[in-house]
């Protein structure tokens, strides 16, 4: 069993910072990420495009904010993934190498949740296809080294993600074809016009619009259907509409999702309260149980200066020390956040994107006609099997939700799937100290 | 460092620049991972280890997440043909 003052799990922006500002005033920390090293989504690593143009000034704050934290004295625990929370302030995490699997107890005085958020997939006729991909998805994949040098990329899906994701992957030579956004102009529009006061945001924004060269932005479009080649099953072209008309892109990959989903599941499995779709906190990241603090997207999708300032206070309050003026620089990002939900607010049409055949839930090949007359979420899973496959519902639950109104519940451990031997060796049984148990 | 790293897919070498995740090495090989319970074959979604699609058995151990397992030199990788 290993302890910690303060454990951090998910070493993205928010963890980093969280991390960071406990060790530095001398807490020990352990930071937990499922991934092979430190940096969540936003700040990946990996294979570096010839020329990093776009992320230049993001790779720089990065690369300081590692630096800071590998001075700090927090120890990364990279490639642990929790899955249980066995007995108070007790995880259990499996960590995982290429040719083994353990369990391995945690025990924390102070918890820090920076689970981050995943993409929200919509399922539209043929997005089961080799070829599809989720937008943040291919970009992962490409830092992960899959070359797309020379593809046609069609970008598609919702959120200020997309420009990011095609800029990337055209520093990686890749063809990108369109990038089509299912808000509207007008929503857009005034979500720019709202930035005024964060110079910063509107030219990155600009930055990556610039660095997309001719590919086309079209706001006010969705994908409705993508299409394979009978004789080698791969992905053709992808089907787009502005609700009057449709047009065929021609393409070998599409990168598509629509904005996020904030990743809450452990939050739930600890008790804590959520407000809507997020981990409710209190001025200092206080969840509503005790010691157990939440920081970035999983209080609510707000980007990457909101993770890291949220990570930062909950650093802080964990190490006893004050956090006033982080505060308001906090409130500031949360405002930025409300914008974001209304500027990329999904449209009603996606809702009527799947036939009676389209797949929704891809663990278990569920159908949307298998759907359909489902009472709730409860009801489908126990008729259909939908969401019980490996991803536990990560994927087709958030669809449920936006085709359905559904609102996927019970969270039970494991989190993830994890193999029986693993769990048959698994210590905090005859480790957890019987005051705690 | 070495300048690439090679692994079996299916029995096939595929080379990849050091430090690629598995996921890449058969998005390269061109191979589905995995079939779906009624035989679609199925690719990397999500790409960051909430999806499962990705899965496949590598040096032997089944149900790896190969977008967030970093490809090592001689790895054997097996996908559900």
């Amino acid at each position: 069993m290993r302890h910690a003052d303060v454990i951090v799990v998910g070493a993205g922006p928010a963890g980093i910072a969280a991390a960071t500002a406990a060790a530095r005033h001398g807490r020990s920390v352990l930071l937990l990420d499922d991934n092979p090293a430190a940096g969540g989504q936003i700040w990946r690593g990996g294979i570096e495009a010839p020329a990093q143009r776009a992320n230049r000034g993001e790779n720089a704050r990065r690369n300081k904010a590692l630096r800071n934290l590998a001075s700090s004295g927090a120890v990364l625990l990279a490639g642990y993934r929790v899955f249980d929370a066995p007995a108070p302030h007790t995880l259990s995490a499996l960590r995982e190498t290429s040719t083994d699997a353990e369990a391995v107890a945690l025990q924390y005085d102070h918890l820090i949740l920076a689970t981050g958020a995943r993409e929200r997939f919509l399922p539209f006729p043929g997005w089961t296809l080799p070829g599809v991909f989720g937008a943040g998805g291919l970009q992962a994949l490409v830092k992960g080294g899959f070359p797309v040098q020379g593809k046609r990329v069609a970008v598609a899906g919702s959120g200020p993600l997309l420009l990011a994701v095609a800029a990337h992957l055209r520093e990686y030579g890749a063809h990108v074809v369109c990038v089509v956004e299912q808000a509207t102009t007008s929503q857009l529009v005034l979500f720019a016009a709202s930035l005024w006061s964060r110079p910063a945001k509107v030219l990155q924004g600009i930055g990556y619009r610039a660095a997309l060269g001719k590919a086309p932005y079209r706001t006010g479009c969705w994908p409705v259907a993508a299409f394979g080649d009978e004789a080698s099953g791969l992905l053709k072209s992808v089907r787009f509409t502005d609700g009057a008309e449709t047009w065929d892109e021609p393409c070998d990959m599409l990168a598509c999702g629509f904005h996020l989903v904030p990743n809450t599941e452990l939050a739930s499995l600890l008790g804590c309260k959520l407000r809507g779709d997020f981990v409710a906190v209190d001025e200092q990241q206080q969840t509503s149980v005790a010691n157990v603090y939440c920081a970035g997207e999983p209080t609510g999708i707000a980007g990457l200066d909101a993770a890291l300032v949220q990570g930062e206070i909950a650093g802080l309050a964990c190490a006893g020390q004050k956090t006033g003026p982080l505060r308001a620089r906090n409130a500031a990002e949360q405002r930025f956040a409300a914008r974001l939900e209304i500027a990329f607010r999904l449209r009603p049409e996606l809702r009527l994107l799947p036939s009676p055949e389209t797949i929704v839930c891809r663990c278990e090949d569920v159908t949307y006609g298998d759907l359909a007359s489902r009472a709730g979420w409860t009801d489908a899973k126990l008729q259909t099997r939908c969401g019980m496959g490996p991803c536990q519902g990560r994927i087709c639950g958030p669809a449920t939700q936006t085709l359905f109104g559904w609102t996927p519940k019970s969270i039970r451990p494991p989190l993830f799937p994890v193999p029986v031997n693993a769990l048959c060796f698994h210590d905090s049984q005859h480790d957890v100290p019987k005051e705690n148990a | 460092m070495p300048k690439s790293v090679t692994m079996l897919v299916n029995g096939m070498p595929v080379q990849l620049e050091p430090e690629s995740m598995v996921s890449a090495a058969l998005l390269k090989a061109g191979v589905p991972c995995r079939r779906s319970v009624t035989g679609e074959p199925r690719t990397a979604l999500c790409g960051m280890g909430i999806c499962f699609e990705c899965r496949v058995t590598v040096n032997g151990v089944p149900h790896r997440r190969t977008c967030q397992l970093t490809c090592r030199e001689g790895m054997v990788v097996e996908t559900e043909r």
